[in-house]
């Protein structure tokens, strides 16, 4: 919304990513403190929509910016949970620390199933992502004694945020430290998408071909993003095991890297903003049509999901353009 | 001996039904590059046509079948001209979350009409029981199962290599716009390509409900397993498919059988080893 001056088809690529002094990022945050203070009650949900916004952003870095189609993001966030769960129980129960494991299970998974995965195009990569996903649930339900298997990874109990702030039942603690770390994420993002690695990443995008002529390492350049994309999923894992302390076999299901792939192409890819605002938008449908009609909501999403693509095509930050269009005549004419 | 004629019976059923629903996929993601995801939903409306047509019309079973895939066929038609004409130009993202949203709204209507249960196909008692085959009894309904899955490669073949529809075929999925320009109506093929698919999806539905039960989520609980047969098998290739299909149903079957702790990781991890070795698949064109 803020950022709609930006062209929708073709981003131009920012010199540095700190040129406007972090004016949306201030208002998406105001945004999130006021919710905090509207829905006193529904902070479990609230945290929810955090959480997953950090798990879209990842799949944004790989998908909006890589361009790597992948519907097996759900691998790297059920890695970092099951790593984040499992140390707490056995190591140490420090949230900040079992960031950092999840981070880092995330971004292993990532580092060697990109190194088959990024040979791979269009609808190969996408069964490959998704194979690698269904490989580690089933890995995960069969080592019953380590993971609990189909009951669930249960007892992790976490000691206070940074030996300060314990988690309460009420879920604000949970609420402030994802919403930290969300905003951690969100500028690591910006930076790096505004650096010469991210430019090269949208350049991959636009055309590999003429990245490798100009002496880019294509092959490895996607390697490192999908890693880097896997360490951010990680996080989003590792922090939903510590806030639900519990980690169940369905964050390895594929209905969760679907999921996260609408909410991002709703909200419009390869802008950071458009994670942010689609998966609030679409948890909040999903969460409304779903508490009215626990049957045929799908209807709903289905409806929602078309509707999008058949008349915003580049996501709902792009209706500003999309308005723009239709009131000058030229009606969003596809070649 | 017994346990691999088991293996073999039951993996080539499995697999024959495989190849009926995912042959209509590979043949329209082929020729009109579209990431169909909504596929299973055909199988889906066919096995609840056929539901409905057996339990609540009282339809005998011979004619409930055909008049299930033809209603099928029927829905596919309209949902081609207003629907998919229009995704087919998208990119493949686009692609992906349209199919997913159509998916969605088919679940969502089968589940509003039917409920989320799962919907009985009650078989006539001709295909119910044994057949003794000299040297061994096998259920009637895998051998169903698997003598239409040969006729329908049969017809396929037929189809395909020795009709004018099927050069046009052959024709626009090598490219599509040179057909077009050489005066094939690519538009119409693309119709009648897809009700096909749609058709052979709900007859392998209804065939293959035993194995693959039918109910709401079907579209998405089988989704990936079409997929995985259509990508291991190569875009558009029939040979591929039916090739992919018949080792996929074989590898799962004999997985489940001989290592059923492991199954799934077995079947996932031949499926990532065939596509590092051959991303474009066993009979794919790179």
């Amino acid at each position: 919304m803020q950022d709609a001056p930006i062209p929708a088809t073709a981003p131009r690529p920012r010199s540095g990513g700190l040129r406007v002094p972090l004016l949306a990022e201030a208002l998406l945050l105001a945004l999130a403190v006021a919710a905090y203070f509207l829905f006193p009650y529904n902070l479990g949900f609230l945290t929810r929509i955090l959480i997953m916004m950090i798990f879209v952003l990842s799949l944004d870095l790989v998908l909006g910016f890589a361009g790597i189609t992948t519907l097996g993001q759900a691998a790297m966030y059920g890695a970092g949970a099951y790593a984040a769960g499992l140390f707490a129980i056995h190591v140490w129960a420090d949230p900040v620390a079992g960031l950092v494991v999840g981070a880092a299970a995330g971004a292993a998974v990532a580092l060697v199933s990109g190194l088959v995965l990024m040979r791979a195009h269009g609808l190969t990569l996408l069964m490959l992502s998704i194979a690698v996903a269904q490989v580690l649930q089933e890995v995960a339900n069969k080592a019953r004694d380590i993971t609990g298997g189909a009951d669930g990874l249960r007892g992790i109990r976490m000691e206070p945020v940074l030996g300060i702030w314990d988690f309460d039942f009420v879920g604000q603690t949970g609420f402030w430290y994802a919403l930290a770390v969300l905003a951690l994420v969100f500028v690591a993002l910006r930076l790096v998408t505004g650096s010469p690695f991210g430019l090269s990443l949208r350049g991959i995008h636009e055309s590999p071909a003429r990245m490798a002529a100009i002496g880019t390492p294509v092959y490895w350049r996607l390697v490192a993003a999908y890693a880097l994309g896997g360490g951010i999923a990680g996080v989003a894992g590792a922090l939903a095991a510590q806030i639900t302390m519990l980690v169940s076999l369905e964050v390895f299901s594929f209905a969760l890297s679907a999921e996260a792939l609408i909410m991002l192409i709703l909200g419009g890819t390869g802008r950071l903003y458009g994670a942010v605002i689609g998966t609030a938008i679409f948890m909040a449908v999903h969460h409304t049509a779903a508490a009215a009609d626990p049957f045929n909501w799908l209807f709903v999403i289905g409806g929602l999901v078309l509707a999008v693509i058949f008349f915003v095509p580049t996501g709902l930050l792009g209706l500003p353009t999309a308005l723009v269009r239709l009131f000058r005549g030229s009606r969003n004419g596809r070649p | 001996m017994s346990l691999i004629a088991n293996i073999l019976i039951d993996g080539v059923a499995y697999g024959m039904v495989l190849f009926m629903i995912a042959v209509g996929l590979s043949v329209t993601m082929g020729l009109m590059r579209v990431i169909n995801l909504a596929h299973g939903g055909f199988a889906l409306i066919g096995g609840a046509l056929v539901h409905g047509l057996l339990t609540r019309a009282g339809l005998p079973y011979l004619l409930a079948v055909p008049l299930a895939v033809l209603g099928t066929m029927a829905l596919a038609w309209p949902m081609e001209r207003v629907l998919y004409r229009r995704i087919y130009r998208f990119g493949e993202l686009q692609q992906v979350l349209a199919t997913i949203g159509i998916a969605f709204l088919m679940i969502a209507g089968v589940n509003y009409l039917l409920g989320s249960s799962l919907l009985s196909i009650p078989v006539p008692e001709a295909m119910q029981g044994a057949v003794d085959l000299g040297f061994r009894k096998v259920s009637m309904h895998r051998i169903v199962v698997i003598v239409a899955g040969l006729a329908m490669v049969a017809c396929l073949y037929l189809l395909l290599d020795r009709t004018r529809f099927g050069m046009r075929l052959r024709a626009a999925v090598d490219n599509r716009d040179t057909a077009a320009m050489l005066g094939i109506n690519t538009g119409a093929i693309y119709a009648a390509t897809f009700c096909l698919g749609a058709g052979l999806a709900a007859l392998g539905g209804i065939l293959g409900a035993e194995l693959l039960p039918i109910e709401a989520y079907y579209p998405l609980r089988y989704m990936v397993l079409f997929l995985m047969v259509v990508a291991v098998g190569g875009l558009g290739s029939i040979t591929g498919s039916f090739l992919a299909a018949l080792g996929l149903g074989l590898v799962d079957t004999a997985s489940r059988y001989l290592v059923p702790d492991f199954g799934t990781i077995f079947f996932f991890a031949c499926v990532i080893a065939i596509l590092a070795a051959r991303p474009a698949g066993l009979m794919g064109r790179a």
